[in-house]
C-alpha cells in the first residue's frame, strides 16, 4: 500500500521585489512523511513554508493539501499549523489559554478542550503545566507548549520553521527526539525547516535541499550523504574534500596521478571525496603523493590532514590505525569512493 | 549607631540619602501644600499649623466659577482622552506594521509639534481658528488639546505595537482566528499597557493644559488652570494650596488606579522606543 500524497506543491513561484525569493518549486510530501527544507540562509525555505500557511502568496503554481488547492483560503481556513523560530505564544495568557485559544474558536465543548490540553501537555512532556504564563517558562519549555498548539489543531500538515535553532545544542537533540517520536506516534505530515544538515540528517524521512531558490536534490538522508546529485549538495552536507582535476578518455589527471572515471565527462572536473573513504599506504605505492601534516585524535577516530600538490586532504581514520602516523611521513592515497562534478557547477 | 551604617555598605548609604533628597524634593512641597489647605491659622516658625480647618475648602468649593471649571476641565479632560485614543491608536498600529516611506518622518513631526515653541504654533493655530470660526468653541479647546498630546498617545502605542511579534499575530491566524479577533485578542491586550500609559498622560496633560487654553477658550472655556492664575493672585495662599490639592489630586488617584493594572515595568516597557 503507497501512502497517499497529503501536501503537494506545484511549480510555486514568488519572487519578492528585491527579486529575491523561489522559483519552479515542485514536491510531494506523503501522508506521515516528515519532510526538511534544508539549505543555507536566504535560500527560500521560509518563503515556501509560509507560502504553503497561507502567510506569502505566490506569484504563481499551486499547493494542494489532501488533493485540494489551499491558495484561496487565507491562514486561518487552511489545515495547516506552523511553530515559529520564536515568538510563537501569547504572553498575556496562560499556557492553558494558549492552548485552548485554537479549540474555543471551534466551539469545542469545555471538558473536551481541558481534555485535549492535558493529552497535549503530556506528550510534549509539560505535564501540569496549565497555569504557568510563557515568561515563567524556559525556551525549550516554550517551543515544547508551541509544539502542542499546533498538534491541538490537529493539522492535515504540522509546518516548523527553524523551531529549535534557538536553543542550545543539548536541548535541541532532546526535542528533535521527541518531534521524532510524537510524529511516529500520530502518523502526522510534517515539513520541517532547518540550515542545520545535522539536525536534517537525524530527523528526516526525505530530506529537500534547496539552494538560491532552486530544489537541488530531494531523497532519503542516506542517499543524500551517499550520493549528492550536484557539486552544491556535496559541498553543503557533511565533510568533503574538494580536489581539481582534468578527465579525458575515461581518467581524470589529478596533478600527476591517474584516476579511473566514466568516459562520458570530460573537461575541467571537481573529485569530492569524503574523509572516510580516503585510504592511505606507503609512498612506494601508487596513489596521491602526500605528506602527513597533522595527526588529531578526537575520541574514538582520528582526524589527519594531509597535505598534496593538489591540495589538503583530510582523512577519518579509526583511532588505533592512526597511531602509526607521525607528521612528516610520506603515504599514497587511494580513494574508496568518490563522486565527479564538472567544474563550472558551483 | 555607627556599626549600623557600616554594616549596611557605602552602596546602601548613598541609596537612603539620594531616596532622602527626593522624599525631600518631590514629597516635601506637596505635603507642605496639603498642611497648608486643611490650616485654620499657620505663622512662621511653627512646624506644624497652629489650628486646622476646612474654611478654605468650603470657600473654594462654594465658588460657582470654580466649580464651574472644575466640571469643565474634566470634561474636556475625557473628550480629548477619547478622541486621541480614536484617532492615535489606528495611526500608531499603522506606524508600527505598515512601513510606508514617510512614516520616520512623519513620527518625528510629532516630536516637532512639541519641540516647537509652544506660543509660537498656538498663534499660528489660533490664527486658523479664528478664520474657520473655532475661536472660543469647546470644540477649538479639544482640538488644541489634541495637539499637545498628539505625540505620546502616537509614539507609545506605537512602541508596544511594535513589540508584539509578527510570529504572534500569525500564530493565532494559523490557530483559527480571522484579522480582527486577532487584534481583539492578541495585538490589544498586550499593547494595552502602552495605550494605558499614553491615555493616562492625555488625560493628565489635558487637566493641566493653560497656555492654549488660554489662546482660543477665553472668555467662555475657563479650565481649573486658567481659574488658578486668578485664584492666586486674588486669594489667599491657602485657597491656592486647596486649588492645587484639586489639580493634582487627579494625577495621584489615576496613577494609583493604573499601578492596579500595570506594574511599574510594565508602564516603563511603555516607553522603550524601537
Ligand atoms: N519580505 C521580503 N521582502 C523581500 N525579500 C525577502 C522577504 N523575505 C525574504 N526575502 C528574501 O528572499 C530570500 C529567501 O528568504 P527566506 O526567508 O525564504 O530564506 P530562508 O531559506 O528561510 O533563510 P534562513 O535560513 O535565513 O531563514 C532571501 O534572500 C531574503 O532576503
Ligand atoms: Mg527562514
Amino acid at each position: 500500500m503507497t501512502a497517499q500524497v497529503q501536501l503537494s506543491i506545484q511549480k510555486l513561484t514568488k519572487r519578492y521585489k528585491t527579486g529575491e525569493g523561489v522559483t519552479g518549486i515542485s514536491l510531494d510530501i506523503k501522508q506521515g512523511e516528515l519532510v526538511t527544507l534544508l539549505g543555507p540562509s536566504g535560500c527560500g525555505k521560509t518563503t515556501v513554508l509560509r507560502s504553503v500557511g497561507g502567510f506569502l502568496e505566490p506569484d504563481s503554481g499551486d499547493i494542494q493539501i489532501a488533493g485540494k488547492s489551499v491558495l484561496h483560503l487565507p491562514p486561518e481556513k487552511r489545515p495547516t499549523a506552523m511553530v515559529f523560530q520564536s515568538y510563537n505564544l501569547w504572553p498575556h495568557m496562560t499556557v492553558y489559554e494558549n492552548l485552548a485559544f485554537g479549540l474555543k474558536i471551534r466551539k469545542m465543548r469545555k471538558e473536551q478542550i481541558r481534555d485535549a490540553v492535558e493529552r497535549a501537555l503530556q506528550l510534549v512532556r509539560l505535564p501540569g503545566a496549565e497555569q504557568k504564563r510563557p515568561t515563567e517558562l524556559s525556551g525549550g519549555q516554550q517551543q515544547r507548549v508551541a509544539v502542542a498548539r499546533a498538534l491541538l489543531l490537529e493539522p492535515a500538515v504540522l509546518l516548523l520553521d527553524e523551531p529549535f535553532s534557538a536553543l542550545d545544542a543539548k536541548l535541541r537533540n532532546e526535542l528533535r527526539e521527541e518531534l521524532r517520536e510524537i510524529q511516529l506516534s500520530t502518523k502526522l505530515t510534517m515539513m520541517f525547516v532547518t540550515h542545520d544538515q545535522e539536525e536534517a540528517l537525524s530527523l528526516s524521512d526525505r530530506i529537500i535541499v534547496m539552494n538560491r531558490g532552486n530544489i537541488e536534490q530531494s531523497d532519503s538522508p542516506q542517499q543524500i550523504y551517499d550520493t549528492p546529485k550536484s557539486l552544491f549538495v556535496a559541498n553543503f552536507i557533511g565533510r568533503m574534500n574538494m580536489l581539481d582535476g582534468i578527465a579525458e578518455n575515461g581518467s581524470i589527471q589529478i596533478q600527476n596521478w591517474e584516476l579511473h572515471a566514466s568516459p562520458d565527462i570530460s573537461g575541467k572536473v571537481v573529485v569530492a571525496v569524503r574523509p572516510e573513504d580516503v585510504r592511505w599506504k606507503d609512498a612506494s605505492n601508487p596513489g596521491l603523493a602526500a605528506t602527513v601534516k597533522q595527526v588529531m585524535v578526537l575520541g574514538h577516530y582520528a582526524e589527519i590532514t594531509l597535505l598534496t600538490e593538489a591540495g589538503i586532504i583530510r582523512m577519518f581514520l579509526p583511532r588505533e590505525e592512526a597511531l602509526v602516523l607521525s607528521s612528516g611521513q610520506s603515504v599514497s592515497l587511494t580513494f574508496a569512493k568518490h563522486a565527479v562534478y564538472p567544474q563550472s557547477s558551483v | 549607631m555607627s556599626w549600623y551604617f557600616k554594616s549596611l555598605g557605602k552602596r546602601k548609604i548613598i541609596e537612603f540619602i539620594i531616596f532622602a533628597l527626593f522624599i525631600f524634593f518631590f514629597l516635601g512641597p506637596l505635603i507642605n501644600l496639603a498642611l497648608l489647605a486643611f490650616s485654620g491659622k499657620w505663622q512662621f516658625p511653627a512646624a506644624l499649623p497652629q489650628s486646622w480647618s476646612f474654611t478654605w475648602w468650603k470657600f473654594v468649593l462654594s465658588q460657582p466659577e470654580i466649580l464651574k471649571s472644575i466640571g469643565l476641565s474634566f470634561l474636556i479632560a475625557i473628550v480629548v482622552t477619547v478622541l486621541s485614543i480614536v484617532v492615535c491608536v489606528p495611526a500608531a498600529y499603522a506606524f508600527a506594521r505598515i512601513r510606508f516611506p514617510l512614516s520616520k518622518w512623519f513620527l518625528f513631526s510629532f516630536l516637532l509639534t512639541n519641540a516647537f515653541p509652544k506660543m509660537g504654533l498656538y498663534v499660528a493655530i489660533a490664527v486658523l481658528f479664528f478664520k474657520v470660526g473655532l475661536m472660543n468653541t469647546f470644540m477649538g479647546v479639544v482640538l488644541i488639546h489634541v495637539v499637545n498630546t498628539l505625540m505620546y498617545m502616537t509614539w507609545i502605542p506605537a512602541a508596544s505595537f511594535k513589540n508584539v511579534h509578527k510570529a504572534q499575530e500569525e500564530a493565532a491566524r494559523d490557530a483559527g482566528a480571522g484579522p480582527f479577533r486577532v487584534f481583539w485578542n492578541v495585538t490589544l491586550p498586550m499593547s494595552l499597557p502602552g495605550i494605558i500609559v499614553a491615555s493616562i498622560f492625555t488625560f493628565l496633560s489635558s487637566l493641566d493644559e493653560a497656555q492654549g487654553t488660554f489662546m482660543v477658550g477665553m472668555p467662555d472655556f475657563k479650565t481649573m488652570p486658567l481659574i488658578m492664575y486668578g485664584a492666586v493672585q486674588d486669594y489667599p495662599a491657602t485657597a491656592g494650596a486647596v486649588f492645587s490639592i484639586l489639580l493634582t489630586l487627579p494625577t495621584i488617584i489615576l496613577l494609583f488606579v493604573s499601578r492596579r493594572f500595570v506594574s511599574a515595568d510594565v508602564m516603563s516597557s511603555g516607553f522603550t522606543m524601537k
